[in-house]
C-alpha cells in the first residue's frame, strides 16, 4: 500500500510540474505586452517600459517561471497586474463564491435526481418514466447559459422575485446570499441534475434485476421496503461517482453562469484576468484548478485501492 | 406582544420611507477599473468611477466640456505665457484627513513627470519645466514654452492631486479630496463610494453611491429591467434602448462622447501610401449605412478628427462624402484596381459590426477586404505597436486628440512636417482666437490628406431611472460625475 501512494504522488507532483510548464508557456507566448494594454494608446514607449520594469516583466522567460513556480509552493502567488494586489487574496475572496454555488449547485442537483431517478426506474415504462426521460433529455441539451437567461427574465424582470444577478457579499447575512446564488444555482443545477437522474434510474433498473433483489421480497419486503432498503444503496454508488465528476465539472462550468448573473467568482476572475492580460492571475487560478483537479484524481485512486485490493498490487 | 409587533411594523415602515427619499445611486458600468489610481493606468473605467466623485485636480471638466476651477481658486498666466501661477482654494482636506497644500501639488505634478512615471498621458506634463511652492496655497508651475492648452490638461483625471503618504496603496485605497470616498471595493462585483463629511465645496445630494460591474449586455439588460442598477450610462446593448424610451419607467440618456471612430488606414502600407486611394476609399464609405446599421443611428457622422460638439468643430463630411462612382475612378486614377487590404477589427461592436458593413461598401467599389476579428491585446500588438495592418476601425477616446497626427510613429503612420508645424504653432498659441484657426486649419489639413477615414461621432447611449436628474448626458470626458446627481420626488 505504501508504495502505491508513493508511486501516486510522484506520477502527482510530475503532473503538476509538467501542468505548471504547459500552462505558463502557453500563457506567455500569447501575444499582448500586459503593460501596453493598460497604459492605452496615448502612451510613450518609456511609459510603457517604465511600467514592465515595475510589474517584473523584464526578465528572462526562464527566470520568471522559476521565480513563479517557487512562489507557488511557499503560498506565494504573485501580485496581479492590474488590481495590483497579491493574486493568493482574490482567488480566496473569489473562492467564497464560487465554491458555494458549486456545493448549492451540487446538492440542488442532487436532490432533484435521486427522487426522480427512483421514481422513473420504479415506474420502468410507464407514463412517469416516460415523462421524466423526456425532461431529463431537455434538460441535457439545453445550454444551461439560455436557461439561465430565461430564468432571469421569468424571476427577476418579470416577477421581480429575485435580482437579476450580483452577489452582496457573505457579511451581508447568510439568506440575502444564498438568495442571490438560488438562480444561477438552479441554471447550473438543472443539466447536471438529468444526467444524474438518468444515471440513477439506469443504475436502480440494473440492482432491481439483481438475485438479492428476488431474495429481499422473497423474505417478504414490500417492493417499497426492497428498493429503499437494499437496491438503492448499491444503485448509489456509480451515481456517488458521478456526483465527484461533477464537483469539478461545476466548478469550471461556472464560468459561463458567472458571467450571466455577474458574480464575482472564480470564473469570472479567469475572464477577466485573460480580457486584461493579467497573465499572473490567469496562471495561477488555471494551475489552482489543475492542482484540485489532480488531488481530486488522487484521492479517487487511493479510494478506489482501499476498496479493491487488486488495483494496489497492479502499480 | 402586540406592541411589540405594532413597533417593529412601524420601524420597517419607517425603514421602507427612508429608502424612498432616496439618497443612493446604483450606477452600471461594463467594466470593472482594474486599480482605482486614475494617474497610473488608461482604463477608462478608472476615471469612471473616481474623476470628480474621490480625485480632484486642480482644474476640473464640467457637462458640457468647459474647464472651470476646482482645486485651484484662480490662476494668473506670465506675460509670456509660461509661468502659471495657481491659487488654491484653503481648508482643503485629503480624505486622510490631512491638509491638501501647495507641496501636495508639487509632488503630485513632479510624480507624474517623472522619468519613471506611468502615468498613461504623460504628454500632459512634458512641456512642465519646474513646478515651485510659493507658500501654502500658491504654487508656480513654469513651462518651457507657452501651452494655451495647459489649464485644460490639469482637468484631466490623469491630472488629478493624490495625497503623498497614500501613493503605496493607492491602487487599491485611493486618497484624494473629492465629496466621496471609498467605502469598499468588493472586487469583481462592485465599488462603494460614501459621503466625505469634510468635503470644502457643495455636498452632493447623494449620501452614497454603488458602481456595479456588469459585462454582459444580456444581464445589464436584465439588471436595469429588474431595478437591480439606477442608471447604466454606458449602456451596452443599443439593441434594446427602443424599449427602455418606450417604458415610462426609464429616461434614456443619449449624447456625445469624445470618441472619434475612424477606419484606421496605414499611410505607410504600400496599398495605401497612394492618397488617391485613399480618398478612393473615403468616399466608398456610407456613414449613415454604417451609423444605422452598427450603432441603431445613434451616431453623428464627422468629416476630420475632432468632436463635433466642440465650438471649433469644422463640418467636412461633404469632402468625402459617398460617392462609389467617384472612388471606382480614383481607383483606376491611380492604377490600384483588385486591390485586397487587410481590415483588423478590435472587439467593440462598432468595429466588428461596423467593420462588415465597411467591407461590403469597398467590395461595391472593388476593394476586396480580408478581416481579421482580433482581441484588443492582440490589436494592439500587432496594428498598434506592430502596425502590420491596413485598415482598422477604432474609436479614439481621448479629449482634444488630433495631436496624435503629429507623431509620425503613431500606428497609422501620418507624416506630415506642415501638420507637426501647425501643432506646434498650437501648443504655443494662448489667444483663444489663434488657437481656433489653428485647429480648423489642422483639422482640414488631415481631411485634405485623407489619412483616415472618417466616420462618426461615438454617441453615448445610457439608460437611467426616470426620477433621476443631473446625470452627464455627454461624455467631455470619461467619468460619472456623481457631484450633481439626485433623486426627484
Amino acid at each position: 500500500m505504501l508504495r502505491f501512494v508513493l508511486s501516486r504522488l510522484i506520477s502527482l507532483g510530475l503532473s503538476l510540474v509538467v501542468a505548471s510548464l504547459v500552462i505558463f508557456t502557453v500563457i506567455e507566448v500569447i501575444p499582448g505586452d500586459p503593460a501596453a494594454f493598460m497604459l492605452g494608446l496615448n502612451a510613450a514607449p518609456d511609459t510603457v517600459a517604465a511600467l514592465r520594469e515595475e510589474l517584473g516583466l523584464s526578465g528572462s522567460y526562464l527566470s520568471r517561471y522559476l521565480a513563479w513556480a517557487f512562489g507557488m509552493l511557499t503560498g506565494d502567488f504573485g501580485t496581479s497586474y492590474t488590481y495590483r494586489v497579491p493574486v493568493a487574496d482574490l482567488v480566496g475572496a473569489r473562492l467564497w463564491v464560487s465554491l458555494p454555488l458549486t456545493i448549492y449547485a451540487l446538492i440542488l442537483s442532487t436532490l432533484i435526481a435521486v427522487p426522480v431517478g427512483v421514481l422513473a426506474a420504479a415506474r420502468r415504462g410507464g407514463p412517469a418514466d416516460f415523462g421524466i426521460m423526456g425532461a431529463t433529455q431537455m434538460g441535457i441539451a439545453i445550454p444551461n447559459f439560455w436557461f439561465a437567461m430565461l430564468l432571469v427574465l421569468i424571476f427577476a424582470v418579470k416577477l421581480r422575485w429575485f435580482g437579476a444577478g450580483g452577489f452582496p457579499g457573505w457579511d451581508r447575512g447568510i439568506w440575502v446570499s444564498l438568495k442571490a446564488l438560488t438562480l444561477p444555482a438552479v441554471a447550473l443545477a438543472l443539466p447536471q441534475a438529468s444526467i444524474l437522474a438518468r444515471v440513477m434510474r439506469s443504475s436502480l433498473i440494473e440492482t432491481l434485476g439483481q438475485d438479492y433483489m428476488r431474495t429481499a421480497r422473497a423474505k417478504g419486503l414490500t417492493q417499497r421496503q426492497a428498493v429503499l432498503g437494499h437496491a438503492l444503496r448499491n444503485a448509489l454508488i456509480p451515481v456517488m461517482t458521478i456526483i465527484g465528476l461533477q464537483f469539478s465539472f461545476l466548478l469550471a462550468g461556472a464560468i459561463i453562469i458567472e458571467n450571466v448573473f455577474f458574480l464575482p467568482g472564480l470564473g469570472r476572475l479567469i475572464f477577466q484576468g485573460i480580457t486584461q492580460r493579467d497573465l499572473i492571475v490567469v496562471e495561477s487560478v488555471v494551475m489552482l484548478l489543475v492542482f484540485a483537479v489532480i488531488l481530486v484524481t488522487f484521492l479517487v485512486d487511493l479510494a478506489y485501492a482501499v476498496i479493491d485490493p487488486r488495483l494496489r498490487r497492479a502499480t | 406582544m402586540f406592541t411589540r409587533l405594532k413597533t417593529t411594523t412601524a420601524a420597517l415602515v419607517l425603514c421602507a420611507s427612508g429608502a424612498l427619499a432616496q439618497d443612493s445611486i446604483t450606477i452600471g458600468m461594463q467594466l470593472e477599473p482594474p486599480n482605482l489610481d486614475p494617474t497610473g493606468g488608461a482604463a477608462a473605467a478608472i476615471d469612471e468611477v473616481v474623476y470628480a466623485n474621490v480625485f480632484e485636480g486642480l482644474t476640473r471638466y464640467q457637462a458640457d466640456g468647459s474647464v472651470v476651477p476646482a482645486l485651484a481658486e484662480s490662476w494668473d498666466v506670465s506675460e509670456d505665457g509660461t509661468v502659471y501661477t495657481f491659487h488654491l482654494r484653503s481648508g482643503v482636506k485629503f480624505h486622510d484627513g490631512t491638509d491638501m497644500t501647495a507641496e501636495d501639488v508639487k509632488f503630485s505634478l513632479d510624480r507624474a513627470r517623472a522619468e519613471d512615471s506611468t502615468n498613461a498621458q504623460k504628454a500632459l506634463f512634458k512641456g512642465i519645466a519646474s513646478v515651485d511652492v510659493v507658500d501654502d496655497v500658491t504654487v508656480k508651475v513654469t513651462l518651457s514654452a507657452p501651452n494655451g492648452g495647459f489649464v485644460t490638461n490639469m482637468a484631466w483625471g490623469d491630472a488629478v492631486i493624490v495625497a503623498p503618504e497614500s501613493i503605496d496603496t493607492a491602487a487599491t485605497a485611493p486618497v484624494g479630496t473629492g465629496p466621496f470616498k471609498l467605502g469598499r471595493w468588493v472586487q469583481g462585483d462592485r465599488i462603494e463610494l460614501v459621503e466625505n463629511p469634510d468635503y470644502w465645496g457643495n455636498k452632493p445630494a447623494l449620501k452614497s453611491a454603488t458602481f456595479k460591474f456588469i459585462s454582459d449586455p444580456t444581464a445589464a439588460f436584465a439588471a436595469m429591467m429588474a431595478g437591480d442598477i439606477d442608471a447604466f450610462p454606458g449602456y451596452p446593448a443599443p439593441e434594446t434602448l427602443a424599449q427602455f424610451g418606450a417604458d415610462p419607467r426609464f429616461q434614456l440618456l443619449i449624447g456625445s462622447t469624445e470618441g472619434e471612430t475612424i477606419l484606421a488606414m496605414n499611410n505607410k502600407s504600400e496599398k495605401l501610401a497612394d492618397v488617391r486611394v485613399r480618398e478612393a476609399i473615403a468616399h466608398a464609405i456610407n456613414r449613415q449605412e454604417i451609423i444605422d446599421g452598427a450603432m441603431f443611428g445613434y451616431g453623428t457622422p464627422i468629416g476630420t478628427h475632432f468632436a463635433p460638439h466642440n465650438p471649433d468643430y469644422v463640418d467636412l463630411t461633404a469632402q468625402s462624402a459617398y460617392d462609389p462612382e467617384m472612388a471606382r475612378n480614383l481607383l483606376a486614377e491611380a492604377g490600384a484596381e483588385n486591390l485586397t487590404l487587410t481590415l483588423k477589427l478590435p472587439p467593440p461592436s462598432y468595429a466588428r459590426r461596423g467593420g462588415e458593413i465597411i467591407a461590403s461598401q469597398l467590395r461595391a467599389v472593388g476593394i476586396e477586404t480580408e478581416i481579421s476579428n482580433l482581441e484588443w491585446a492582440q490589436w494592439l500588438e500587432q496594428v498598434f505597436k506592430g502596425k502590420d495592418f491596413d485598415l482598422s476601425i477604432v474609436s479614439h477616446t481621448e479629449p482634444m486628440d488630433i495631436n496624435i497626427y503629429a507623431r509620425p510613429e503613431y500606428y497609422f503612420q501620418y507624416e506630415n512636417p506642415d501638420f507637426q508645424a501647425l501643432m506646434t504653432e498650437l501648443d504655443l498659441a494662448a489667444d483663444p482666437a489663434k488657437r481656433s484657426e489653428i485647429l480648423a486649419a489642422a483639422q482640414r489639413m488631415i481631411a485634405d490628406d485623407y489619412v483616415n477615414g472618417f466616420l462618426f461621432q461615438l454617441a453615448r447611449t445610457g439608460v437611467a431611472d426616470a426620477r433621476i436628474r443631473g446625470l452627464w448626458p455627454n461624455s467631455p470626458t470619461q467619468a460619472n460625475d456623481l457631484t450633481g446627481v439626485s433623486w426627484a420626488e
